[in-house]
């Protein structure tokens, strides 16, 4: 399809491609992880696999805002929409992630709870003031990104007095969620994850530079290079990954830069400080509790904060047993290692939240590596079989 | 059934609205079909005014096609509902590789929909019919109390005759045949999405909605032994290369870069996390034919006006069977997939 061709034009990529075969040295190997779910979508969509070499690897992150939403979190939304019977408002691909007992946004729904799909925090405020009589509540989800826009609704709330709308609010933090995959080997030798760099959010780094990301080449000692979304920026990010880790360098490379600064919209920044705090802990599925890690709503602003208004009960919320999805995000395995892959677990019918967005990495795999995945599968099974 | 005779067609007021009267089956739905029906559909097969109508018995075989047609907003840049209708059903008709010789319209309206809306859909719809060259032949209204209903549903069906010799069906596919598109996608599905409450945004995309029979009955008459055709309508262009391979022995392998899509509908889709692949069309097809006629066909479409894009996109293939794979823009391979659910816009 001929659209944003500059950065999928395929002689490039081919050039893309022989330059990082003639640079890869054969006798190792490269693992890449790439933080954000925008990423692997795009690695998956445009078959960015087949144009490098055998031994590059891309470890897929937890970076799908979808994904790591903890499912007691989910049931309070679902709480919210039932039994405090507001309106509340998401964004689309959140409407689909089951819950406890496999119950969705859309199922509740169904069920005659009003739960509207929402484009933008700004249809949310509209929703409000069109029904006075209704609270209003807004699912907000979502990294560094999407962050300002849900600021910028609880703003404009309270500038005109709004007094039926609110946010229920889960942003999470990037930094410390990578952070916390890197310290995990420490804690637990079991989920070591050799990683030899990462492909930085883009999106996250035009809302906060690329200088939060700092630490991980300071630090940690690994190279970090800020990627694009488009195909040929990955292709691109991964040569210059290669480069570093060949020449022993460790730097954060910002190939991105028709877009992302080192510090950032500090103005986005601003509006999010005078909302938001820092939550001391904030759990994500699959990697549990994760300090300083997710942003909650000021006291000052506690009118607009759902969890400050409606009393949400305690609950205990329980995944599906033996879905992966927990080792998945935190990059330590790979679809294929979940027995539910496929057969009991598809996008029609989810087990896992990574099955659902259109960034998790199940459903990447389901949607377009499918024939190669089973058929691994199917191949790992008989060697069990042979061994035992 | 209650034929369209008109009895006596009434003014109605502007601001004139649908109530249960109008469905009842006395005065009252008399004058609603005298009044918004009748003149637009006018022919000679709905002039006989029986319940049924009398066609005369063509030569060749009989295909018949019905479609429920239920969208939101009825009105959409490119058309409307009642043009829908007709295209749709035609369309169906078509993909037989048949000349549709007589539509059947039933609708359900709402209480309380506004008359004059009925009027300029019921003129849409004799328009496309009158311009299709097939009549409207027989026809029912009802009407149910507010709230049971979504404005107005239209049901239609279509009778078409299939040309001795022609056998399109899925049963013809074989391994080595050229895939054709007829022209770009996703113009139909982005053009309602860029109307949808909450999304609204400005596009001069308009809907791709127009019958194909014509296109269809000339590139029967050049290859008649063209293997399959289909619209891809709901589901896009994935589910309808999905459903004609999954569970054979056959798969597909199509070229991201030949595909055409519009500029404007490709960042509509990236905008909102969409694919193009998935989106609804409602004047395209696909036609599976022997390598040999690949380029006679192209260049027939490519004569009418629906089909001035038409593309050669893939092959149908013995690797990979039963699944639909595609050569990206920059040379990487992936499984095209069906549409899973609903396409729900992304969040970042
Ligand atoms: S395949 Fe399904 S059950 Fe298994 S890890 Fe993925 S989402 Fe969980």
């Amino acid at each position: 399809m001929k659209y944003v061709e500059e950065f999928r034009d395929r002689a490039l990529a081919e050039k893309l491609s022989a330059a990082i075969r003639a640079e890869a040295d054969p006798a190792r190997s490269y693992n890449f992880m790439e933080f954000c779910g925008g990423h692997t979508h795009a690695i998956f969509r445009y078959g960015v696999q087949d144009l490098v070499p055998g031994n590059v690897h891309f470890v897929h992150g937890p970076g799908c805002p979808v994904c790591i939403l903890p499912i007691r979190r989910l049931d309070d939304a679902i709480e919210l929409a039932e039994r405090h019977g507001v309106i509340l408002c998401s964004y689309g691909d959140m409407l689909r992630v089951p819950g406890s007992k496999r119950r969705s946004l859309l199922s509740v729904k169904a069920q005659g709870a009003d739960v509207r799909m929402v484009y933008s925090t700004l249809d949310a405020l509209d929703i409000a003031r069109k029904n006075p009589d209704r609270q209003v509540v807004f699912l907000g989800i979502g990294f560094e990104t999407t962050t300002p826009p849900t600021a910028l609704a609880i703003r404009q709330a309270a500038d005109e007095g709004l007094t039926n709308f609110s946010v229920f609010c889960n942003h999470v933090l990037t930094p410390a969620a990578i952070r916390h995959i890197l310290d995990a080997p420490d804690i637990d030798p079991e989920e070591a994850v050799h990683l030899d760099g990462f492909l930085g959010p883009s999106h996250v780094s035009t809302v906060i530079g690329s200088r939060p990301y700092e630490f991980l080449s300071e630090t940690y000692r690994k190279p970090v290079v800020i990627a694009g979304f488009e195909p040929l920026d990955v292709l691109q990010s991964v040569l210059m990954l290669i480069r570093q880790v060949n020449e022993g360098r460790v730097e954060v490379e910002n190939q991105y830069a028709r877009v992302v600064t080192r510090e950032g919209n500090t103005k986005a920044q601003d509006l999010v400080d005078e909302i938001f705090e820092l939550r001391p802990a904030f759990e994500w599925r699959g990697l549990g509790m994760v300090a300083r890690s997710a942003l909650a709503i000021r006291p000052a602003y506690a009118p607009f904060d759902a969890e400050a208004r409606f009393d949400l009960s305690e609950k205990t919320s329980r995944e599906v047993k033996s879905c992966e999805c927990p080792a998945i995000l935190r990059g330590v395995k790979k679809p294929k290692d979940c027995k539910l892959f496929g057969n009991v677990c598809t996008p029609d019918n989810p087990m896992g939240s990574c099955m659902v967005s259109s960034e998790g990495s199940c459903a990447a795999y389901w949607t377009y590596r499918r024939a190669e995945t089973l058929a691994e599968m199917a191949k790992d099974k008989a060697m069990a079989e042979q061994a035992a | 059934m209650t034929a369209m005779q008109p009895i006596r067609a009434k003014r109605f007021h502007a601001d004139a609205r649908v109530t249960m009267s109008h469905g009842g089956g006395g005065r009252a739905t008399s004058e609603l079909i005298a009044s918004v029906f009748a003149p637009h559909f006018a022919n000679p097969l709905l002039e006989q005014g029986h319940d049924a109508a009398r066609l005369d018995r063509p030569a060749g075989r009989i295909v018949v096609s019905t479609d429920g047609h239920v969208i939101s907003p009825l009105f959409f840049p490119g058309g409307d509902i009642g043009s829908l209708a007709v295209h749709g059903t035609l369309n169906d008709v078509a993909m037989g590789g048949a000349q549709p010789i007589a539509l059947t319209a039933a609708f359900v309206i709402e209480e309380g929909f506004p008359l004059a809306d009925l009027e300029r859909i019921a003129a849409s719809m004799g328009e496309a019919a009158r311009r299709a060259g097939v009549p409207i032949a027989t026809g029912d209204t009802k009407v149910v109390e507010r709230g049971k209903g979504d404005g107005v549903f239209i049901t239609t069906t279509g009778i078409g005759v299939v040309p001795d010799g022609v056998e399109i069906g899925p049963d013809r596919l074989a391994a080595g045949q050229a895939i054709l598109l007829s022209g770009t996608l996703g113009d139909h599905g982005v053009a309602i999405m860029s109307q949808r409450q909450g999304l609204e945004f400005e596009t001069t995309i308009t809907s791709d909605s127009a019958a194909l029979h014509h296109m269809v009955a000339d590139m029967v008459a050049a290859v008649p032994g063209i293997a399959l055709l289909r619209d891809p309508t709901r589901g896009g262009l994935s589910s309808t290369l999905n459903e004609l391979v999954e569970g054979t022995r056959l798969g597909v392998l199509i070229e991201e870069a030949a595909i055409p899509v519009k500029g404007e509908v490709a960042s509509a889709c990236e905008l909102l996390g969409l694919d193009p692949l998935h989106i609804a069309n409602e004047g395209k097809l696909v036609c599976i034919c022997e390598e040999a006629d690949a380029q006679t066909l192209l260049a027939i479409m490519r004569t009418h006006g629906e089909g001035t894009d038409a593309a050669r996109i893939g092959t149908v293939t013995a690797e990979e069977p039963g699944f639909v794979r595609m050569t990206t823009a920059i040379g990487g391979t992936r499984i095209v997939d069906w549409l899973s659910g609903e396409q729900l816009p992304r969040i970042c």
